[in-house]
């Protein structure tokens, strides 16, 4: 047995044949048996079996572009659970680049936010608004509801507003540090929430605790993008776009500055790093992915209120963070895609189980235990257990580290460097990227 | 506009006390915990919404036996506080034993984190509970004090007296707790410097565990005193109210006990003042539910402008 999986460790082909056969076994399986979740799950499994393969990047993207964008939603429609499906990896899509977004502002500047759910928030209330007939009592001029066309816009509106709103919340924040600063956070969440909720009057804005109901779905090319399947698709590009901007962000000069302010503030500002504008960046930027995707998600529910921005939601977002591993991508990516698993299906799931088997009377569960009831129990026990005995998440921040000993073993480079005049400093500089 | 706010101001200023004197004694709790800790004991909120709730099943419970109509008033409300008080001081202690001490040398986020995952569980477990027992997680408690007083026109009803006075006792007994006596001063010791007080024979664990045990029974006792003034609870008060007593903390200087006090009172007043003016003021453009925001407004001047509080020194940041 050992001796087999050495082998697999070792050998790349062999590791992309395992791979394409599983991806082909778990696909056909969700072909042949459509009501089985765990077919779903098991496919969706691959992209962190691909994590692990030895293969170089590109092969690695293009293996999993091609099941995002092919296999995943080919191997779903076969049945009735299609849209079901597509509805949940649409979620996983949108938490992953929330949780992007936090994993910089927490994960990478260290600055803990616990209101983070405040600009998804905005960004869904932006679409929102504008969306529906709620802005003609306010804006004098235009006709509203502006019609779906307007959505593509209003991806980047809703982008640039949260970030706005970012960069409000920064200001006043960036005095304080610590526990303080995630009181403050969590004091602006309820706020933003509170407002949203009472600001029906003297100017009905945003409707109140009714929410705003029928909104706009997105219009591309006269097609009405009505179904989740088709929001999939948006949420995918959105979602790229977001990993891709994290992942340059963090090998860049902003990047390894929000480490430093990470690891010592005072050290970082010594360094020359300016604290001002590298806190707001991460605020503003943390906050522009969230502002995005509360867009979508305005868009793809059609109806928004108060209640779906609360408190919890933001310790969702955490949870995900920390479930993956603070300051890394990869692992924020699968923290937030088992989370939303976890809550948009495995529990629902699970109550539905045990529902057929009360009702089946072989084990009766009062109803206050049912597990969608119970989800701030797994919650706050997922953040004990993660942060008392796995506080690095399951894939670790790897640091690239200056190894000194390749260094000296490249006498020879360093040597023709030195001759050449150029300082010796660059080399520490650079050896991360 | 000003007559109504004037004529409103003698039950306002009623109200305020009331919520105020609640507000400074959970503030107790973070203060003593964040002195001596330089921890924000997240669960406090959480410790309070329990005591509500242990308060009230002994309560009813002694109903059931009988003891209540049999005992004067103040005899029972004497007897549920120290059962309340006892157990949330032990829940405080099996908190901090659990999840805040093998954390005690982590980076302050992941303490950060273990608190809220305690809160979530506590409110979570409390509603199971409750939910398990009577299908619905709101409860009522029973009044212990009916009837009011009525002075030209004014409300005041007894549970107020009860409330104003047993807080003030508590605190003053908290005072003198820390003033006074040798587990005060080896608390003292250890907020100023826990290496040293180790070295000079104070068992650092132990005061830590007591803290959080006065911290935690004061908290718990509150909630009694909470249920039985405004007679309706559930699972989530305590997160909001948590909240709101450590702004109160913060405006005061937290880590001061004295100020935590002020703060509490000057929070409940303000608020209160603000839930039956705010409309009346700006003519109806802000309505009362804006009084939450208000004290989160407050929370986040304070810590701009003033962040060591009104009574605080500030501390000077060591590189």
């Amino acid at each position: 047995m050992k001796k087999i999986l050495e082998q697999i460790r070792g050998n790349k082909w062999l590791q992309l044949g395992l791979l394409v056969g599983y991806i082909a076994l778990t696909s056909l399986s969700l072909i042949l048996a459509q009501r089985s979740v765990a077919a779903f799950l098991l496919l969706l499994l691959s992209f962190l079996l691909l994590y692990y393969t030895k293969l170089p990047n590109w092969s690695k993207w293009a293996i999993g572009l091609t099941i995002m964008f092919f296999i995943l939603p080919f191997s779903a429609m076969q049945g009735p659970a299609y849209q079901e499906y597509m509805d949940v990896a649409t979620l996983v899509g949108i938490y992953v680049s929330m949780a992007l977004g936090l994993n910089i502002v927490v994960g990478m500047a260290g600055l803990l936010d616990l209101g983070f759910v405040a600009f998804f928030a905005v960004g869904a209330y932006t679409y929102g608004i504008f969306a529906t007939a709620q802005a003609s009592n306010f804006m004098p001029f235009g006709t509203y509801p502006l019609s779906g066309n307007s959505f593509w816009i209003f991806i980047i509106i809703g982008c640039f507003v949260a970030a706005l709103f970012g960069v409000l919340l920064g200001i006043p924040v960036l005095r304080v540090k610590g526990d303080y600063l995630a009181i403050v956070t969590l004091g602006f969440g309820e706020i933003i929430r509170i407002v949203f909720n009472n600001m029906d009057q003297p100017v009905n804005i945003t409707n109140g605790a009714l929410g705003l109901s029928s909104i706009a779905p997105p219009k591309i090319f006269g097609i009405e993008l009505l179904y989740s399947n088709q929001i999939y698709f948006v949420v995918l590009f959105i979602l790229l776009f977001v990993i891709f901007a994290v992942r340059s962000l963090e090998h860049s000069k902003l990047g390894r500055s929000w480490k430093a302010v990470r690891e010592n503030e005072i050290a970082a500002q010594a360094m020359g790093i300016p604290l001002v504008k590298t806190k707001l960046m991460a605020f503003a930027i943390g906050a522009s992915f969230s502002g995005m995707m509360g867009v979508v998600f305005a868009a793809k529910q059609a109806f928004i209120d108060p209640t779906s921005f609360t408190m919890l939601q933001s310790i969702n977002i955490l949870v995900m963070v920390l479930l993956g591993g603070m300051g890394s991508v990869p692992g924020v990516i699968l923290g937030a895609a088992v989370v939303t698993i976890l809550n948009a299906q495995v529990l629902n799931e699970l109550t539905m189980w045990f529902n057929s088997l009360s009702t089946a009377g072989i084990i009766t569960l009062p109803d206050a235990m049912s597990p969608v009831k119970m989800q701030r129990f797994f919650f706050g026990a997922l953040l004990i257990l993660f942060a008392l005995y796995r506080s690095k998440g399951l894939i670790p921040a790897k640091n690239v580290v200056y190894d000194k000993r390749k260094f000296l073993s490249e006498k020879g480079t360093k040597k023709r460097l030195q001759s050449v005049g150029a300082p010796k400093e660059d080399e520490h500089g650079n050896t991360g990227s | 506009m000003m007559t109504q706010v004037w004529d409103t101001l003698p039950q306002v200023l009623i109200d305020g006390l009331t919520l105020g004197a609640i507000y400074a004694i959970i503030a107790l709790g973070y203060t003593m915990v964040y002195g001596i800790l330089e921890l924000i004991n997240f669960a406090h909120g959480e410790i309070f919404m329990a005591g509500a709730f242990i308060g009230t099943a002994v309560l009813i419970g002694l109903t059931g036996l009988g003891w209540v109509a049999v005992m004067p008033a103040i005899f029972v409300l004497l007897l549920v506080l120290v059962i309340t008080g006892g157990l949330t001081g032990m829940l405080g202690m099996g908190i901090e034993r659990l999840a805040y001490r093998p954390l005690r040398k982590a980076s302050k986020l992941i303490t950060l984190i273990t608190a809220i995952g305690v809160s979530f569980l506590l409110q979570d477990i409390v509603r199971f509970i409750t939910e398990t027992q009577q299908n619905n997680y709101i409860v009522n408690t029973p009044s212990l004090f009916p009837g009011s007083l009525s002075i030209s026109g004014l409300n005041i009803r007894y549970s107020f007296l009860v409330v104003i006075v047993v807080a003030i006792l508590m605190m003053i007994a908290l005072e003198f707790f820390v003033n006074r006596t040798k587990w005060g001063l080896a608390m003292r010791a250890v907020a100023q410097d826990q290496d040293t007080a180790s070295l000079m024979s104070v068992n650092v664990n132990k005061v830590i565990s007591v803290t959080f045990f006065v911290g935690s029974a004061l908290g718990g006792a509150t909630g009694v005193l909470f249920a039985i003034h405004y007679g309706t609870i559930d699972p989530y008060i305590g997160f909001i109210l948590g909240l709101k007593a450590f702004t109160a903390a913060v405006l005061g200087g937290i880590g001061n006990i004295r100020g935590a006090m002020a703060g509490g009172m000057l929070l409940g007043l303000l608020e209160m003042f603000a839930a039956a003016n705010l409309s009346a003021i700006t003519a109806g453009v802000l309505s009362s539910e804006y009084k939450d925001v208000f004290a989160f407004a407050i929370l986040i001047l304070v810590l701009i402008f003033r962040p060591e509080g009104l009574f605080g020194r500030a501390a000077i940041e060591k590189v």
